[in-house]
């Protein structure tokens, strides 16, 4: 214990990179990366509905477009599609001296772009696999209330399909945060880039690489945690009954 | 990616303990008997050297070395009085040759390090790279107002010296965007997502159109090699520990060149920009 006590203080105090400096970099990069993800998945989620819904329809000219859709960003990976979003967009024409410039110039908004596009193509297919699987009893019971298909949409079918899709949703967020790793190819300083920089700058991969994984474990922990809280709460009818 | 960001070779192969201790101990058996065997003028001085290295040193058609390196190590030769060989050796091995007695001195390109230093014996560094601010030749940047730089940004690859020197000095002022690779920095500066870059010299004559008039981007300011801790001092010959003779007459020789002119014209020949590393008086003092 005594020594084990002494190793410790000894590390501590002959520590050089994990000044004040450094932490207030990995803090901006949490918060940038929190920032990322957060809003590509709301955003993901928001468009995902709607698609998730034409990827099911009948209608040729509404279902072949979105599955050519989600077909090519789940096909591809996330990196090839920030890099062609962040440098491949500035070759087009003119393109600096329109009113998306100051959009595209920053490197926020086009990573913020290519993981949305990227998480509603996985979301879209997660929630269409869900809704497809809605137990027949219910709808034809929904039909015989008289129910229109909106309504039924609305009160029957993505109710139950959300429940049934959030186990493979909270992998998909948990998926995302991870492949949000790749954001610092492009000057983002997020987790991942601080890591590089704290690596750059003190040539101790070790010691950068370790600590950014912790916070990411811890990250992902806590998102573990509320889809657990969540799946008790909105999947307790297929829990087993508690005497 | 890139295997030499700049013409300076950064980083080398590290010795391994093991092999270190085993060249020691040969060194130490073989001491006994060649007493540290002074090096005379009948004696052939050889250079190890890593082949090609544009334009620095490229084995011509002919099977002949020839480069600014080759030409600048006969030179030095020559006034040393001594005859030179060169002896060519990949760059992993090149400290581990030089220690086990494959050639007497290494010429070629290696900068000066900590860690290196504790295992070779440097001369004065004769050159270095220096590195360059550029911007879009429209744009109107006082490179040496910092209160005009402001709110711009500067591109640069991550973790290099480049890095380190904007990053002490400039990011109170500059936005640092950090790449990992020159290119990313080239292809941000065209799209126009960067303001200014500060780019390794060589890197940028290959990389960006900015030497003519009329090129796109232009060169703000004098190119830049100081500070030396952060630049680091610049390449030097490399010999043996115990070979402070030897090194004492290259280092003569270094000084002779640069005070007589021979090496501005040997640079001129192979190179359009400055990489002189002009030894000062003090350092050339006991030469004289």
């Amino acid at each position: 214990m005594e020594s084990l006590n002494l190793w410790w203080t000894d590390l501590l105090s002959g520590n050089a990179i994990f000044t004040a400096n450094t932490l207030e970099f990995y803090w901006n990069g949490l918060t940038t990366t929190v920032q990322l993800v957060f809003l590509s998945l709301v955003i993901g989620l928001l468009l995902a509905v709607p698609l998730a819904i034409g990827r099911g329809s009948k209608r040729r000219w509404i279902k072949l477009p979105i599955y050519a859709y989600t077909y090519v960003f789940r096909g591809t990976p996330l990196l090839i599609q920030l890099y062609l979003v962040y440098y491949g967009v500035v070759f087009f024409e003119g393109i600096q001296e329109s009113m998306f410039w100051p959009i595209f110039r920053d490197a926020f908004y086009p990573a913020l772009m290519a993981f949305t596009l990227n998480t509603a193509a996985y979301t879209t297919e997660i929630f269409h696999g869900a809704i497809k699987n809605t137990a027949k009893g219910e709808i034809e019971a929904a039909r015989a209330y008289g129910m229109s298909k909106r309504l039924m949409l609305r009160r029957i079918v993505l109710p139950s399909a959300f429940r049934r899709a959030l186990p493979a949703y909270g992998n998909e967020v948990i998926f995302m945060l991870h492949a949000s790793a790749v954001a610092s190819v492009v000057t983002i300083m997020d987790l991942t880039g601080a890591a590089y920089y704290v690596y750059a700058r003190f040539y101790a991969p070790f010691q950068a690489f370790i600590f950014v994984a912790l916070v990411y474990l811890c990250l992902t922990f806590t998102i573990m945690f509320a889809f657990r809280q969540l799946e008790r709460r909105l999947l307790a009818h297929l829990r087993p009954r508690e005497s | 990616m890139n295997q030499r960001p700049t013409s300076l070779r950064p980083t080398g192969a590290l010795l391994n303990s093991a092999m270190l201790n085993s060249a020691m101990l040969a060194g130490a058996l073989l001491g006994g008997v060649l007493v540290s065997a002074p090096v005379s003028a009948q004696e052939d001085v050889r250079f190890g050297i890593d082949v090609p290295y544009e334009p620095f040193v490229v084995r011509g058609a002919d099977g002949e070395l020839s480069g600014f390196e080759i030409d600048l190590g006969n030179e030095l030769c020559q006034r040393a009085e001594l005859e030179c060989s060169w002896v060519e050796q990949g760059w992993d091995g090149i400290i581990p040759g030089l220690l086990a007695r494959k050639y007497d001195a290494i010429l070629s390109s290696m900068a000066i390090t900590p860690e290196r230093e504790r295992q070779v014996l440097f001369s004065l560094p004769y050159y270095n790279t220096p590195s360059v601010w550029i911007t879009a030749r429209d744009r109107d940047i006082d490179i040496s107002d910092r209160e005009s730089l402001d709110g711009l940004t500067v591109g640069v690859q991550r973790g290099t010296i480049r890095d380190v020197y904007v990053t002490e000095k400039y990011s109170d002022v500059l936005d640092i965007q950090r790449y990992g690779s020159s290119q990313d920095v080239v292809n941000d500066l065209q799209a126009g997502r960067l303001d200014l870059t500060f780019e390794d010299f060589p890197l940028a004559v290959e990389g960006i159109d900015f030497r003519d008039d009329d090129s796109p981007y232009k060169q703000l300011g004098d190119t830049i090699k100081t500070p030396t801790s952060i630049f680091g001092e610049g390449a030097a010959i490399a010999f043996r520990q115990r070979d402070e003779d030897l090194a004492e007459q290259f280092n003569a020789a270094i000084c002779e060149v640069y005070a007589d002119g021979t090496f501005d014209a040997l640079m001129e020949e192979y190179f359009d920009y400055d990489l002189s590393v002009r030894p000062s008086d003090a350092d050339c003092a006991e030469y004289r």
